[in-house]
This record gives C-alpha cells, sequence and structure tokens, in this order.
C-alpha cells in the first residue's frame, strides 16, 4: 500500500521532577496516501503527542527516544522526520510547507498582535519565494475557499475580532495555503459549540476530498471518526490497541478497549440509563499488558494476546 | 481613538493643576522660610540681623504677601514658562534647570540606550536556553548587578581608575576642557568621559530589564500562537522576535511613561560621587535650603512630566497592542 507516513517504534518520554513519563511507548502505524486516518483514544493516550513528533514540536521536557516516522512526499526521496537535524532545511520546508496541523484552541492559536492577513500570508512567504502582493492575493482566496465574508476588510482584522469558529476557519486556511501533503488536525472541534463543529468538519472533508491531501484527524469523538476517516488507530496510554479501516473497527471492534469505548457513547435509544464506562482501566491486563500488534487476514491489526487472535500473524 | 486622545490630554489639566496646590503646599510645610535659613547661617556667623532687615529681606522676595497670592504669582508664573527665582543662587530658576538639563538628558538617555542594547539580547538569550549553563551565569551576574548601589558602583570604578590606571573618571570633562566652547575635541573629551556615567546608571537598569523580559517571554514562549508560527514554518530567530518578544515587551512600555520623572530626578546620589552637572543634586539642593521656586518648579516639573510620559506610554501601547486600540 501507498502510506505517505510510516511511523515505527515510536517513543517519547517527558521527563519531570517525579520521574519520566513515556507519553507513547513504540507507537506504529500507517498513513496512507490521499485517505484520513483518525487516531482516537481519551486524554493522556498520546494523540496531540504523535502528531507533534510529526512536525517535530515536541519541546523540553519531552523527548523523542527512538523510532522513525518515514514520510514520503509525493516528490523527492522519502526521509525519516525522527532523525532530522534540527538546523535541517528540509525541517522548515516540512513544517507547514509539506505538512501543517491545525490545533485544538482557535480562541489562542493566534498572535492577538498581527491582522489575519499578515498570519496567513506569512504562511506562503516561508516556504514560497513570492512577493508580499501574491502572498496576500492567494491568502486572501484561500480564506474566501474556507468560507470567510466580507473578505477585503476582514483581513485587516485582528483575531480578537473573530468568533471561535472563524477563527478555526482561518487557521485551517493558514494550514492549507501552502497545499501541504499531510493535513494534521489535533481535536479542531473540541473547543467549539455543536453547530459550529459540524460546519468546520463538513469543511474540512469537502476541502480533503477537493485538494486530495493525507489527513491526519486527531480526536476522541466517534462520531466524527465515523464521519470522517478511512482509517482508524486507537490509542491508549502511549500504545496501539487496534487499527483498521473505520467499519472494522466501528462495526466489529476486537480489542476489549475499543469495544468499551464505542458502548461508553452515549445515544438517544438508552436515554436514562446509566452511561457505560470503561471498567478497570487500570490493573485489566486485557488493557495494560502490551502485547505486540498482530495482524490479521482482514488487513487489520489488533494488540491482544496471541492465542486469543487465530490466525493471525505478528507484524513487522 | 481620537476622542481617546482629547480626553486624555484635557485631563491633564485639571490633574496637574490639582497636583500645583499639592505641591505649594508641601513646600510651605516646612516651619520656616529661605529667609530664617538664612539667618540662621548668619546668625552662626556671629552676624548680628535686626528685625528691620528681616522685615525688608522679607519684602524683597514677596514673602510677606499672603499664602494664596504667593501661590498664584508661583504657578501663573509656571504657566507662562517663568519659573521664578532662586535665592538660593540668586539666579532665575529657568537658567539653572536648562543649562544642567542637557547633560543630564545625554547621560539618561546614553544610559537607557546601554540597558536595551545589553538587556534585551541577554534577555531574549537567558529566556530561550533557560537553565542553560549561559542562563545560570547571566542571571547570577545580573543578580549581583541588581544588588549592587549605583553610587557605590561609583565610588569603585573612581577608585580603580585613580589607583590602578592614575586617572580621575569624575566628571564630564577634563579640567582643560571645562569651561571652553563646543569643539570636536571637547565632544571627543564628553564622549571619554561619558561611558562611566552611563554604565554606572544604567547597570541597575540593565539587570532588571533582563530579569522581567526573561520572566515575560518565558511566559509567552510555549503559548498556542507560538506553536501555530512555528508549525507554520516560520524560522527559530524570527519567530521569537516576531511572536513572544513583541508580546512580552508591553509591559516596558507602560512604564515608559515613568522613565520621563526620572530624566530630572534620577541618580541624584551617582551624580553627587561622580561630580556630574546633571539636575539631581540641585533638586536635593534646593530641598534642603527650602529655595521654595527653585524647589517647587523642579517638583512641578515631575508632575508634568510624569503626567505626559504616561500619555505617551498609552499611546504608544495602543500604537502596538491592537487589543487596547479597539477597546
Amino acid at each position: 500500500m501507498d502510506n505517505i507516513l510510516q511511523v515505527r517504534d515510536l517513543a517519547v518520554d517527558f521527563t519531570t521532577d517525579i520521574g519520566i513519563t513515556k507519553a507513547l511507548n513504540g507507537v506504529s502505524f500507517d498513513v496512507p496516501r490521499g485517505q484520513v486516518t483518525a487516531i482516537v483514544g481519551e486524554s493522556g493516550s498520546g494523540k496531540s503527542v504523535t502528531a507533534n513528533c510529526v512536525m517535530r514540536l515536541i519541546q523540553p521536557p519531552g523527548r523523542i527516544v527512538s523510532g522513525s516516522i518515514q514520510f514520503s512526499p509525493s516528490q523527492g526521496s522519502p526521509f525519516d522526520i525522527v532523525s532530522l537535524a534540527d538546523k535541517d532545511p528540509r525541517l522548515h520546508e516540512l513544517r507547514g510547507g509539506l505538512i501543517s496541523m491545525v490545533f485544538q484552541e482557535p480562541m489562542t492559536a493566534l498572535s492577538p498582535v498581527y491582522t489575519i492577513g499578515n498570519q496567513v500570508a506569512e504562511a506562503i512567504l516561508c516556504h514560497r519565494d513570492v512577493g508580499k502582493a501574491v502572498a496576500w492575493q492567494e491568502a486572501t482566496e484561500m480564506l474566501i475557499r474556507v468560507g470567510i465574508e466580507d473578505i477585503e476588510r476582514r483581513m485587516f482584522m485582528y483575531p480578537f475580532e473573530f468568533s471561535g469558529g472563524m477563527r478555526q476557519r482561518v487557521v485551517i486556511a493558514m494550514a492549507l495555503v501552502c497545499n501541504p501533503e499531510v493535513l494534521i488536525c489535533d481535536e479542531p472541534t473540541t473547543a467549539l459549540d455543536v453547530t459550529i463543529q459540524a460546519e468546520v468538519l463538513t469543511l474540512i472533508r469537502d476541502l480533503q476530498h477537493e485538494l486530495g491531501n493525507s489527513v491526519l484527524f486527531i480526536t476522541h469523538d466517534l462520531g466524527v471518526v465515523a464521519q470522517l476517516a478511512d482509517y482508524v488507530v486507537v490509542m491508549y496510554q502511549g500504545r496501539v490497541l487496534e487499527i483498521g479501516t473505520v467499519r472494522q473497527v466501528l462495526k466489529t471492534p476486537m480489542h476489549p478497549y475499543t469495544q468499551g469505548l464505542l458502548q461508553a457513547i452515549p445515544g438517544l435509544a438508552r436515554a436514562g440509563e446509566r452511561l457505560a464506562t470503561i471498567e478497570s482501566v487500570v490493573g485489566d491486563a486485557d488493557i495494560t499488558t502490551p502485547y505486540p500488534l498482530v495482524k490479521l487476514a482482514d488487513g487489520r491489526q489488533v494488540s491482544l494476546p496471541p492465542q486469543s487472535t487465530p490466525g493471525g500473524q505478528e507484524s513487522e | 481613538m481620537r476622542s481617546y486622545v482629547v480626553t486624555r490630554v484635557l485631563g491633564m489639566f485639571p490633574t496637574l493643576a490639582f497636583i500645583s496646590l499639592i505641591v505649594f503646599i508641601v513646600i510651605q510645610l516646612p516651619p520656616g522660610d529661605i529667609v530664617t535659613s538664612t539667618l540662621d547661617r548668619m546668625q552662626a556667623q556671629g552676624v548680628e540681623v535686626s528685625a528691620e532687615q528681616v522685615q525688608n529681606l522679607r519684602a524683597q522676595y514677596n514673602l510677606d504677601e499672603p499664602m494664596p497670592i504667593q501661590y498664584l504669582r508661583w504657578a501663573g508664573g509656571f504657566i507662562t514658562g517663568d519659573m521664578g527665582y532662586s535665592y538660593l543662587f540668586a539666579r532665575p530658576v529657568n537658567e539653572l534647570v536648562w543649562e544642567r538639563l542637557g547633560f543630564t538628558l545625554i547621560i539618561t538617555i546614553s544610559a537607557l540606550l546601554f540597558t536595551w542594547v545589553v538587556a534585551l539580547p541577554l534577555g531574549i538569550y537567558t529566556a530561550v536556553r533557560q537553565y542553560s549553563i549561559g542562563d545560570y551565569v547571566l542571571t547570577t551576574i545580573a543578580l549581583i548587578g541588581l544588588a549592587t548601589p549605583n553610587f557605590l558602583l561609583a565610588l569603585i570604578l573612581m577608585y580603580i581608575g585613580y589607583e590602578w590606571f592614575g586617572i580621575s573618571i569624575g566628571g564630564l570633562f577634563s579640567p582643560e576642557f571645562q569651561e571652553v566652547p563646543w569643539t570636536w575635541a571637547r565632544l571627543r573629551d564628553l564622549l571619554s568621559h561619558l561611558w562611566i556615567p552611563m554604565v554606572v546608571v544604567g547597570l541597575g537598569g540593565t539587570a532588571v530589564t533582563m530579569r522581567i523580559l526573561r520572566a515575560n517571554l518565558l511566559d509567552e514562549l510555549n503559548k498556542p500562537y507560538v506553536v501555530t508560527a512555528r508549525a507554520k514554518g516560520v524560522r527559530p530567530i524570527k519567530l521569537i522576535l516576531k511572536y513572544p518578544l513583541r508580546i512580552a515587551i508591553n509591559p516596558f512600555i507602560s512604564t515608559l511613561g515613568l522613565l520621563l520623572p526620572t530624566l530630572i530626578s534620577g541618580e541624584a546620589i551617582v551624580s553627587m560621587v561622580l561630580n556630574l552637572p546633571t539636575t539631581g543634586p540641585l533638586l536635593l539642593q534646593a530641598l534642603l535650603s527650602q529655595d521654595m521656586y527653585l524647589a517647587g518648579s523642579f517638583l512641578m516639573l515631575l508632575a508634568v512630566l510624569t503626567v505626559v510620559g504616561m500619555l505617551i506610554s498609552d499611546l504608544v501601547l495602543a500604537w502596538a497592542d491592537p487589543r487596547i486600540r479597539y477597546e
């Protein structure tokens, strides 16, 4: 299969006063080209850390300990993102150029002292050798495309004059304006209210269809996964528990943790009942014992004891 | 924005009128006046002064008039640019202040430039490389600089200059250039003397500025908008300067106005130690000898500079930060 990103055995440590926290502990998954891959998991499962690794945005006290992220752009030779030196020009080309990111908090993701136009056009000026006028023009076009109206005036406005949903559109425009090959969305709708969430999700999906980029979508919302994703990676405590197509994972989850997650979705049909909880998250051997991912015949991968995965073979 | 400026400017006048009243009262508060302190001096020297002479002296200085008249005479003069007459120096206050203001400005502004040229890069460095060896070394030096009184540093430098290099580093000019008209040679002489007061006056401020900048910058460095900009591909140096630094210097802009009054009152002790012809020692002298017009006009000048300085601060801040401009 043609994968634009191949993450292998990624491990990240955070060194704090009370010791070392293993935020990622041997994470491996692929992001197929031109598809939407969702990473789901609860808070602290390492989904955002994974996304930040791809952008090389992990700052001290965090540190990538081992592993590799093989990036295969459509042009040029593949390279490992993890082993790029801090001063490597490819790193800055990558950030915002080949891979870009939409963040969780639109309220704080933009600098309050520069205009919208300035901040979006800057993304172009960072990566392409064009004049300010051209950059400004293309920024305007991109902002129109993400649905900002009254653009001539809004280009000169400041982020605090925008609503949360509009700011997130600006952040999306900023991420897409250089037409990146991979778009990483780190819980882009979590901070927005429900109607705006739907609008932003539709926007991301439409733009993905239109531009054909690969998307890595981080979320804890399985409803969003069902709407948007082609592939799903389930993470828990810095490890991958299950990987499969969206149909495989959501319809016939293999791993008990995934099954628990799906049962915990509140639905109208069960209104009035107690919500399901994931029992004994700590101490349940099924969840916390790290088993290697095993590849099954139908292509999905799951982290379960070998005896409970008949016909499976250990992947890579 | 325009109405904001207009209200701010109009609001300055009642403030200043009120301050002038307080200044006048404060100056009159200590018992006695310039005549009594002159008499004390003369009597200490054994000179007998008759009551009639005292009365004449009072009349000569208009000190026998009722207080409100004296106040109006002083305040009215101040508005028209006449700051009155110094009994102590027997010269108009205007002359006294202006002849010293130039040197005061040269020293204060060069010290300010020194502060920023040194503190800005060091503050950025210590924040970006927090807890590195360089950070610890610079922090230690800054804390020593912070804890050293300026005048002590001045004394130490004078001692070192005299003992080790055999030069006197007090004053702003060498003796041969003291009272001659401006020439290139005199300017060069000034510059060769200027660096001592510049460093002495600027060092404390440098340490403070560096520490505050470090703290402010550390607050901003990991804000989401900085991460967004980094993810956008902005190069590291431009990233720091354009994003977190721009926010981190706001507090300095708001204290910019407070610098104006220190232009004429600041560093009195250093000036006395280094024998600098600045306004600081003059103010001290005026207050000690109850030279009413000189002291009052000085205090009033300080008030005007404070109020104007705060206005400038607010306007610059509004210019620099759209969040304030748009409120």
